[in-house]
């Protein structure tokens, strides 16, 4: 093993340490919980990773995904049903809405794709206010109990962290395993040469169309996990804003790796959270973060700062090399 | 049995035709030169037999089976592959990890999502035997972005060799090579066995002569000298349209 793999895998340890322990030293039950939408968030942002940077499909309409997965649960536990039911049913509902959508987009790449991909969510969006019988319009749908797994409640804030963060594990070991398969190559590959793709055996539209679901999927988990955290869904949820801010914790963090959505979805949340108990103006200080990655590093942050760093030890070596 | 062949086979876009009445019978094992102007058709020809455009009419046959509405994706499962004459390859990626992914597409396991393709040892070990035929194996793992513009256009073959062809098209090998570059290339084409069929469209005609034992010359889309190199060299037509006097 060399120092670069040994040197990984400790910031790995000290990384899911820190985060197993976060209850314990993190002052104030309010950041626990703004941890917790941390990590949701950032499985949401792994979810559309694996079509923006992996498969090279930018889809401006995850929100609707994500609302339709929400509803559901909502709904079903309206309706008085279980949680493991509308557990199972928001999942369904979220993957079906993917492949719905997968198909109608799929027709187009690049702009096409985004297009489509917008108004859908927006005809979501749309559906969400109107249909009142189903989703209560603008009122929204309570969610009136968080479900209690193996026994432990949900309700208990550290409880429902450790949740969250047992899910955000696994999601983000699905994504590396992913990533890293034959089947992963072959979608990054549909991303960089589609054309010679088919010409080498590969059923292109296939292929994105699985990576469509996969993402669905992992959507689904998190709109489930938001559910429960607010106990409440609105049409806002699925407006166009939430499909943009996704989209940005993507790409300012790094569209293609899988530390960078996770970074993206941190500096969203925080500066929505907490940066916005101090400053009124927060949205304007978002923009200009995002303005500032997109000059400085307009490969995202994660690639960014590696890319820097390289160049910082690059620099010390040299001047290392001359000074005696 | 003939390894390919092409029957009437017609293509425009719009009132332009690309394509007319084409007919062409490659035996197996053959070694096969298609010349012609710029614009005569040549790579249109290529996009039609891969599938990656569909004709209007006529027929192409690989070894006897009628494959003119078979997808385009399903042919290199039939035991064909083609090279690109601009240069088509996956840039981030190191050398290996192209022809692996050359290999891939023939395998089964190009559904997998749960093991690491580093694991497949039969594509890595595969993949090295295809390099090693076009000398390229000693530098495997270095990135693409890093390869001289020979090296990537012996990749493009290696590529195509990796899926063990019955017919090999290849598009323009040559182009834009040094003349040591073009040793090379032309050395492994020399290497390629009989068992595998090759069409080749060049415009260099000192390599192309010397590989080639039959030749089509197409002019705005229509084959009108074919023969051995000797018959297509001496005749008139040829001089007129190509090689002029």
């Amino acid at each position: 093993m060399n120092s670069a793999t040994s040197g990984r895998i400790f910031a790995i340890v000290v990384a899911i340490g820190a985060l197993a322990t976060l209850p314990y030293w993190m002052q104030g039950i309010y950041y626990v919980n703004v941890a917790s939408q941390i990590l949701f968030y950032a499985i949401f942002a792994l979810g559309l990773n694996i079509l923006v940077g992996y498969g090279g499909l930018v889809s401006l309409g995850h929100a609707g995904l994500f609302g339709v997965s929400a509803y559901a649960a909502g709904y079903m536990l309206q309706l008085g049903y279980g949680h493991s039911l509308a557990i199972a049913v928001a999942l369904f509902m979220g993957m079906a809405s993917m492949a719905v959508y997968a198909v109608l987009s799929l027709r187009a790449t690049g702009i096409g794709f985004i297009m489509i991909t917008l108004a859908l969510g927006e005809i979501l969006w749309g559906l969400a206010y109107r249909w009142i019988s189903l989703t209560g319009g603008d009122n929204g749908i309570s969610v009136p109990s968080r479900p209690a797994p193996f026994g432990f409640s949900m309700s208990d804030i550290n409880t429902f962290y450790y949740i969250t963060l047992i899910t955000f594990i696994a999601s983000l070991a699905l994504c590396w395993v992913f990533v890293r398969s034959p089947f992963g190559a072959a979608l990054r590959g549909t991303r960089d040469q589609p054309r010679r793709m088919n010409a080498l055996g590969y059923h292109v539209w296939a292929i994105r169309f699985w990576a469509c679901l996969f993402s669905g999927l992992l959507t689904a988990v998190s709109a489930l996990l938001f559910v429960y955290y607010t106990q409440f869904i609105s049409p806002q949820t699925l407006a166009l804003t939430s499909s943009a801010e996704v989209l940005l914790m993507v790409i300012s963090g790094g569209p293609g790796t899988l530390l960078g959505p996770i970074i993206g979805a941190g500096l969203v949340v925080i500066v929505k959270n907490v940066v916005s108990a101090f400053i009124e103006r927060w949205n304007f200080l978002l923009g200009a973060i995002f303005v500032a990655i997109v000059i400085l590093m307009p490969e995202g942050l994660v690639p960014g700062s590696v890319r820097l760093w390289r160049l910082a030890m690059r620099w010390r070596r040299t001047k290392g090399g001359t000074a005696p | 049995m003939s390894a390919l062949t092409v029957t009437n086979l017609c293509k425009a876009f719009g009132g332009l035709h690309v394509t007319t009445n084409v007919n062409l019978n490659v035996e197996p094992g053959e070694r096969r030169l298609i010349i012609g102007p710029n614009g005569a058709g040549k790579t249109t020809l290529f996009n039609l037999i891969t599938g990656e455009i569909t004709p209007d009419s006529g027929a192409i046959k690989l070894f006897g089976e009628d494959i003119t509405r078979t997808p385009s994706r399903r042919r290199p499962h039939l035991g064909m592959a083609r090279t690109y004459q601009i240069i088509t390859l996956f840039p981030r990626d190191s050398i290996i990890h192209n022809v692996s992914l050359a290999l891939l597409g023939l395998s089964p396991a190009r559904w997998n999502p749960i093991t690491n393709l580093r694991h497949q040892g039969h594509l890595i070990e595969n993949g090295l035997k295809a390099l090693e035929r076009v000398g390229l194996a000693h530098i495997a793992e270095r990135p693409l972005s890093q390869t001289s513009y020979g090296e990537r256009r012996r990749v493009e073959i290696a590529m195509a060799l990796a899926q063990n062809p019955k017919l090999l098209l290849l598009d323009e090998p040559f182009a834009g090579l040094s003349i040591d570059e073009r040793q090379d290339v032309h050395k492994c084409l020399m290497a390629i066995p009989r068992d595998v069929t090759m069409v080749m469209i060049e415009h260099n005609m000192d390599v192309a002569l010397a590989f080639a034992e039959r030749i089509t010359l197409l002019h705005f889309g229509e084959v009108i000298v074919e023969g051995n190199r000797a018959e297509v060299v001496d005749n008139p037509r040829t001089r007129e349209v190509y090689l002029g006097h």
